[in-house]
């Protein structure tokens, strides 16, 4: 089947064709059994599936549907609140940790040299992992693309 | 939001039943049409307001449709298809029996073809888009369309050999 035939085919079965397509079409028809078999197939599985349809759902969930996305829509914003509240604290919590341990002088220096170095990984780790997702979410052409 | 509300209420319809078509299941249609909502919100300021919001909306759609499938390793549900007209037939058993079967057949069909096949066909046969309409959606030209369409019939007639009188 060429391009030309699946055209006519396509705009007959819907229904859409020109009455110069139309006579084209039945021209083709008349003329090429491979064709007329082709068509005899689309027509046979397109009324198969005009005979189904998909299931309506109940009417009330429409009626539920829009204050359904506006509660999830709203509850993200309020993760997104809290989240950020629970890290401002959290930064705030290690800052006056960190004061208290390095102005406590009973804590050996090789701890507090420890701590910080075990701090200093974090941050760093840290950090690579959030440059390397802002880079590929910048970078990568094929984000959008299914693997 | 006033604005947005507008839009979800405008194509929630098509929403959900281009996801159930895809999906096979009211539930899981029901869960990404919303989910697809929250994410078009989220980047509603990178929305060219020129276009067609459903277009825009349906390629988010679709990708969730497509990690939904990817992520949870298995093809669509059955149970999402029922006959188009009720008639006199219904009274009878045996044929309300064969009309059910038919409809059973043709989702197990349906649930074996590519998401590509799939989907167009959902569009065009049950969602009645047009071509011009799916060539927007999808993002392909209307010669595309309809040799995709083409094919797509083909191998869904290929499955549901016997069933086609």
């Amino acid at each position: 089947m060429n391009e030309r035939n699946i055209y006519l085919l396509e705009r007959y079965l819907d229904e859409s064709a020109s009455p110069e397509e139309k006579n084209e079409f039945e021209n083709l028809l008349s003329a090429n059994s491979e064709f007329r078999s082709e068509y005899e197939e689309q027509k046979r599985t397109k009324e198969v599936l005009r005979a189904m349809k998909l299931k309506n759902p109940s009417v009330e969930i429409w009626d539920g549907y829009w204050i359904n996305v506006y509660n999830r829509v709203e509850r993200g914003i309020a993760w997104i609140a809290i989240s950020l509240g629970f890290f401002v604290c959290f930064a705030y919590l290690a800052i006056l940790a960190a004061e208290n341990l390095f102005e406590n002088n009973e804590v050996p220096l090789l701890v507090k040299a420890g701590i910080t170095i075990l701090v200093f990984g974090i941050m760093l780790l840290v950090y690579s992992v959030v440059r390397e997702k802002l880079f590929t979410y910048k970078y990568d052409k094929y984000k959008e693309i299914q693997r | 939001m006033a604005e947005f509300e507008l839009l979800v209420k405008s194509n929630m319809k098509r929403a959900y039943y281009a996801a159930l078509g895809i999906m096979g299941s009211h539930d899981t249609a029901m869960e990404l049409s919303q989910e697809a909502f929250i994410r078009a919100y989220r980047s509603f300021k990178n929305f060219d307001k020129t276009k067609k919001f459903f277009t825009w909306y349906y390629k988010i759609l679709r990708n969730l449709c497509l990690n939904f499938i990817r992520d949870n390793r298995k093809n669509v549900s059955a149970d999402y298809l029922e006959k188009a007209q009720y008639t006199s037939d219904e009274t009878n058993p045996e044929k309300t029996y064969d009309k059910n079967e038919a409809c059973e057949k043709l989702e197990n069909a349906l649930a074996q073809m590519d998401f590509d096949d799939r989907e167009i066909i959902i569009l065009k046969e049950f969602e009645n888009y047009s071509y011009k309409e799916i060539s927007e959606t999808l993002d392909i030209p209307i010669g595309t369309v309809m040799s995709r369409l083409f094919y797509a019939r083909k191998k869904l007639a290929k499955k549901l050999e016997g069933m086609l009188v």
